[in-house]
């Protein structure tokens, strides 16, 4: 079970730091963790049934857990990867900080604690369902997929869309067709997402012997596979509003977004994103939208993304606002009272 | 299992050491009561639900 911990190549050994309690936390992946308990806690509100207040946040607190269970055990397994990557190598693994074989032990001790408390407390649909999401996301996708077929991201993202579908169970005891488009809709957001971002990150995927798209491909391939992936993406983003999901402002939310986010598709598409290397890939900038005015503010501190890593970048970070903005609109409606929108045949 | 020359060799600071273990110990202290104090409520919530369904 226990695997070495691996170094990264930049790690002073004899400067490594006694591990401190938010390193290990760091293990749970807090920023994914918290886009997790968003999208569960609007299919438990959208739901719209009634559950105690306080069993529906044992219910999302359940599901954070076990999401950033299988972080830890993301972050076990990957270490060697990670290690190759400027945008991961400072992660508590490879920086030498946590052993990996810590990091194991606290996944699957939160696994097990978050399926059975999920089990006991709310209902065994909502377990069973997170109990999936979190071997699809440790060993279908981390130990398989990732370093296996450039469609990683494609299936893998299964396991990031399954939440609000918990959540939904959580509230309902049941998933019904609704609670799956949510799924669907962040099951299709995956893959233009992460292919922007590895748009202008391919080199360190690379390095690090992962496959994604633009490294198997090539660019051109993976900007044509964005813009296929958008038309698919965006009209299943507005079918809630015909299915009694979504509401007037969601459809509103999902037209005028998704009106954007086609646009910066496109941008992609035409552009030469990802054909040369960025030099700009720490983490601040990987969440920077870049806008001409922002610019020139940059460019006396890192060097100018190169070709149309801009568009990337762009639609990367507007991917995120757009997903958000969707989830938040089904939450707010749900929260109000208003009535969502069917379709009469 | 662990390969010596790949793991950490460092000996840090044994101020600072001992200064994140009893941080860590805390945490973790912190998240077991919480986690005790979660499945009591829990259980207080459900038995409350049950015995309101009995009536």
């Amino acid at each position: 079970m226990a695997k070495p911990a691996v170094l990264s190549p930049d790690t002073p050994t004899d400067t490594v730091r006694a591990a401190r309690w938010q390193d290990y936390f760091q293990l749970l992946k807090p920023r994914v963790m918290s886009l997790v308990v968003f999208t569960a806690a609007t299919g438990l509100v959208a739901a719209r049934t009634h559950i105690h207040p306080l069993l529906g946040a044992v219910a999302v607190l359940c599901i954070a857990v076990g999401a950033g269970a299988s972080g830890a055990l993301n972050m076990w397994y990957d270490a060697d990867i990670d290690a190759k990557m400027r945008r991961t190598r400072g992660r508590p693994v490879p920086a030498g900080l946590v052993e990996g074989s810590e990091a194991a032990t606290l996944g699957v001790v939160l696994s097990l604690l978050s399926v059975m408390l999920m089990g006991m407390a709310i209902n065994w649909l909502a377990a069973g369902l997170l109990a999936f999401t979190i071997v699809f996301y440790a060993v279908v996708y981390t130990m398989w997929l990732k370093r296996w077929t450039a469609q990683n991201i494609v299936i893998g993202g299964l396991a990031g869309a399954l939440p609000p579908a918990i959540g939904w169970a959580a509230a309902s005891g049941s998933a019904p067709l609704n609670a799956w488009l949510m799924v669907l809709i962040i099951f299709l957001w995956t893959p233009p997402h992460f292919w922007a971002l590895s748009l202008y990150i391919s080199t360190d995927y690379a390095k690090a012997g992962v496959p994604m798209l633009p490294v198997v491909k090539g660019a051109r391939e993976t900007r044509k596979q964005i813009l296929l992936y958008s038309l698919v993406f965006i009209p299943v983003c507005l079918a809630p509003a015909a299915t009694g999901l979504g509401g007037p402002l969601y459809l509103a939310v999902s037209a005028l977004g998704g009106l954007v986010f086609l646009i910066l598709a496109w941008r992609v598409f035409r552009s030469d994103a990802g054909d040369a290397a960025d030099p700009r890939t720490g983490d601040r900038a990987l969440y920077e939208v870049q806008t001409p005015e922002a610019a020139p503010a940059v460019e006396g501190k890192r060097p100018p993304p190169v070709g149309g890593a801009k568009d990337a970048r762009n639609l990367f970070a507007f991917s995120i606002l757009y997903l958000f903005a969707l989830f938040a609109a089904l939450l707010a409606e749900a929260m109000i009272g208003i009535r969502a929108l069917e379709l009469s045949l | 299992m662990t390969d010596p020359k790949k793991t950490v060799s460092a000996k840090p600071d044994a101020d600072q050491a001992l200064k994140a273990r009893n941080g860590r110990n805390i945490a973790l202290a912190l998240g077991l009561v919480a986690f005790v104090a979660l499945v009591f409520v829990v259980t207080l919530v459900r038995l409350g639900a049950n015995v309101g369904n009995r009536f």
